[in-house]
């Protein structure tokens, strides 16, 4: 019994992100405004993990299934990529490895300066 | 026999969970990067549905309600999201530079590759938000006007550069720090980098499942204001 509790909790957050998605005039989707609501609701500890933990982790586990049905929608849009394909694809590889790069190199940077700070401030307090 | 079909939803769903149901029994017996369950299962109903000519919609008419567990299912980021908070409080700085730079650099490429290649702006609008996890993807590529399929199907890209390059390319930018190992894999692939982020270590797997809350979040923001500024050149 302790899934429909779970599911319930987890429904009506989503139904209050829907809500907040037709209130609120921003391109946010209503699935993000019930992400952070969730996330604020278990770091106030209205909501407890163990309330939401299992049916979180199994609906997780299966999420890829939940995509088949809009990835299977691409046949519907082979008229728009058709001659498109090479570009399309570059595209996707060439930024994908930008991201990895800067963001790999931008994190590495600020670890390494805090680093490098906190052996500085030992230092001092042990000499 | 087609009208039969039509009726029932449980055609879309049945054929979606045995296609994905064949595409985990692949991954188990290959374990070669390409054989990722949800690729597969696209493949094998997009090649049953046009070899037998059942149209798109016969199929998504049952297999949509499949679809709806996606908005709960993205509400559940929130957990590991929240058991990554220690990781989240230690690193912040990293975890805020490190993903912003990423993903604005992203948005900039995307779109001046798009320019350059003249590719329809809906085309374009579909990549924007390719870096997220699919979830996220697909309501912000809803929301700037880009076709959902074009989204699914560069997420997946994405990710599989991640579990197949992505280490090749840490080591070749002396990326070594487990915890900026982690959110390049995360802010660039998404689940599918971050399984391979939970294979170099705890640290770089913790990182990484937490790039693809605070990415999916971020893009959700930036998303729309560069597809806005395309709409304007």
């Amino acid at each position: 019994m302790k899934y429909i509790f779970q599911f319930g909790i987890i429904a009506a957050v989503s139904l209050i992100g829907e809500l907040l998605y037709v209130i609120l005039p921003l391109p946010v989707p209503a699935s993000v405004y019930g992400l952070v609501l969730m996330f604020v609701l278990l770091c106030t500890g209205i909501i407890k993990l163990k309330w939401i933990e299992e049916t979180a982790d199994y609906l997780l586990m299966i999420m890829p299934l939940l995509f088949v049905e809009p990835s299977v929608k691409l046949m519907t849009s082979f008229g728009i990529i058709q001659g498109r394909i090479l570009p399309l694809f570059l595209m996707c590889i060439v930024s994908w490895a930008v991201v990895m790069i800067i963001t790999g190199s931008v994190a590495q940077f600020v670890i390494r300066m805090r680093k490098k700070k906190e052996k500085r401030t030992e230092e001092k307090t042990n000499g | 026999m087609a009208e039969l079909l039509q009726d029932s939803i449980y055609f879309g769903v049945a054929i979606s969970l045995f296609a994905y149901w064949i595409g985990v029994k692949c991954k188990e017996k290959w374990n070669f990067p390409l054989m990722n369950p949800l690729l597969i299962s696209m493949v094998l109903i997009i090649l049953f549905l046009w070899i037998t000519k059942i149209p798109f919609e016969t199929y998504s008419n049952g297999a949509k309600y499949i679809t709806y567990f996606l908005t709960p299912a993205t509400v559940c980021f929130a957990v590991p999201l929240y058991r990554q908070l220690q990781a989240l409080k230690e690193n912040m700085g990293a975890v805020l530079a490190g993903i912003l730079c990423g993903s604005l650099a992203h948005g900039l490429i995307v779109m001046g590759m798009g320019i350059w290649f003249v590719l329809p702006e809906e085309l374009i609008c579909s990549i924007l938000p390719k870096s997220v996890t699919t979830a996220i993807a697909l309501g912000v590529s809803e929301e700037i006007g880009g076709i959902a399929a074009v989204t699914v199907v560069g997420v997946t890209i994405a990710g599989l550069s991640g579990n197949i390059l992505g280490p090749v390319l840490l080591k070749w930018f002396k990326i070594e720090e487990p915890e900026a190992q982690g959110l390049a894999l995360g802010t660039a692939s998404h689940a599918i980098g971050t399984s391979k982020a939970v294979e170099l270590g705890e640290i770089q797997g913790a990182m990484s499942s937490l790039a693809i809350v605070v990415t999916g979040i971020l893009t959700v923001v930036l998303a729309p204001w560069m597809a806005s500024v395309l709409a304007t050149l």
